[in-house]
């Protein structure tokens, strides 16, 4: 058993929104938003580092948290946007935070990572004590590498999400999660060392599409549950299209599906857990009794869902 | 209504807009299906022709074109 305690975000403070980045993509300012619902995203600063923002929103976490990281068991670091081959940013992060000593382990796994994150560190919780899991990305250091493709330079932008699990007590239960993992499609949404970032956006979106809500119905159905009792959906933020298309799918209402991504762009897979800290702090986040879901998908392909429910 | 006026009709009602009279003419390229209108056409293909498209035939080269359609359409209703 483990329990979702804590959520955490860091954006860096630098937002680019539409206009300037449509004067240099040569596209309209309102193509971008009618393609992704997006209006702004944040750039971290030249000096900032992948692990700088990692130990932002880690730190973040730990205050919401009320809890010192020395009583973290083990560190768990999300992020496809890593800046070397190795060593990853995790251990980097966990010297930062001052805890350097306990295992840190790295998920190099863009979009999806932090949920494949969630459902590994309430296996890992029981055993290791409480779990840090940190999803941070630098997507502004690849996408704004020449020659720019606008397809991808529009989504992306650069954040870190973090939230703790802890074996014992916490905001939700995590009930149960679904992992999938097929790489038939991993030529088509794929990240070259030093190349520019290949997706094939309408191999990504027909999948993602029928994936997503069939995991959140595999999830449900497993558990009992049904869409109409789930009180809120915490998707990927990749694009509003595919998270309305996702609600469509499910015979959703769209408003049930949070959704920051116009402020804050694609944060591959920190976007998730920036998306859970503000919904937990700005919406009233877990209510007893109430399941609430998390999805994600992205580049392997990896996809999958977590249902918690409020205690 | 032959196959390929069945496989127009979907397209039609999916893309709402002219669809190209070439049959090997990219649906994509010419503007007609976007990356969102996709999986809707394969969900109407699926209504239409009663069959399952697996996730791994869920590849936008196989629904390219008219006649792309068709051939899959063929392979899979037999």
């Amino acid at each position: 058993m483990a329990f979702l305690r804590a959520f955490g975000s860091y954006v860096p403070a630098r937002a680019v929104d539409n206009a300037e980045l449509a004067a240099r993509l040569g596209c309209e300012a309102t193509w971008i938003s009618s393609v992704s619902g997006i209006e702004q995203r944040r750039y971290a600063g030249e000096s900032e580092t992948l692990v700088d923002l990692a130990v932002n929103a880690a730190t973040n976490c730990l205050s919401r948290a009320k809890m010192a990281p020395d009583e973290i068991g083990l560190l768990l670091v999300s992020s496809g946007s890593s800046e070397r081959r190795f060593p990853g940013p995790a251990a980097e992060t966990a010297a930062k935070l001052g805890v350097a000593g306990i295992p840190a382990m790295d998920i190099p796994m863009a979009s999806a990572g932090s949920l494949f994150g969630m459902a590994m560190a309430a296996r890992l919780a029981p055993h290791h004590g409480p779990v840090l899991l940190v999803a941070a990305e630098k997507m502004s250091s690849i996408i704004t590498r020449e020659p720019l493709d606008r397809n991808t330079a529009i989504l992306f932008g650069d954040g870190a999400g973090a939230c703790l699990i802890d074996p014992q007590h916490g905001l939700a239960e995590i009930r149960h999660s679904i992992l999938h993992s097929d790489g038939s499609f991993a030529q088509d949404l794929r990240l070259e060392f030093g190349e520019p970032l290949h997706m094939d956006g309408r191999v990504v979106i027909m999948q993602a599409s029928r994936k997503l809500p069939a995991v959140i119905r595999e999830l449900l159905d497993g558990q009992k549950e049904s869409t109409a009792s789930v009180g809120v959906f915490i998707m990927h933020q990749a694009n509003q299209n595919l998270i309305d298309r996702v609600a469509k799918a499910l015979d959703v209402a769209p408003e049930k599906f949070y959704s920051n991504i116009a402020r804050y762009g694609n944060t591959s897979s920190a976007s998730m857990l920036i998306a859970a800290a503000e919904w937990n702090a700005e919406a009233g986040g877990f209510r007893k009794g109430e399941p609430v879901v998390f999805a994600g998908f992205g580049a392997g392909f990896h996809w999958g869902a977590l249902l918690a429910v409020g205690m | 209504m032959t196959t390929q006026e069945r496989i127009l009709t979907v397209v039609k009602q999916v893309a709402q807009k002219p669809v190209p009279s070439d049959p090997e003419e990219s649906l994509f390229e010419s503007g007609v299906l976007d990356s969102f209108a996709l999986p809707d056409m394969v969900s109407g293909l699926e209504k239409e022709f009663g069959i399952t498209v697996p996730d791994s035939d869920l590849n936008p080269r196989k629904f390219d074109s008219l006649a792309r359609i068709a051939d899959y359409i063929g392979v899979r209703v037999s």
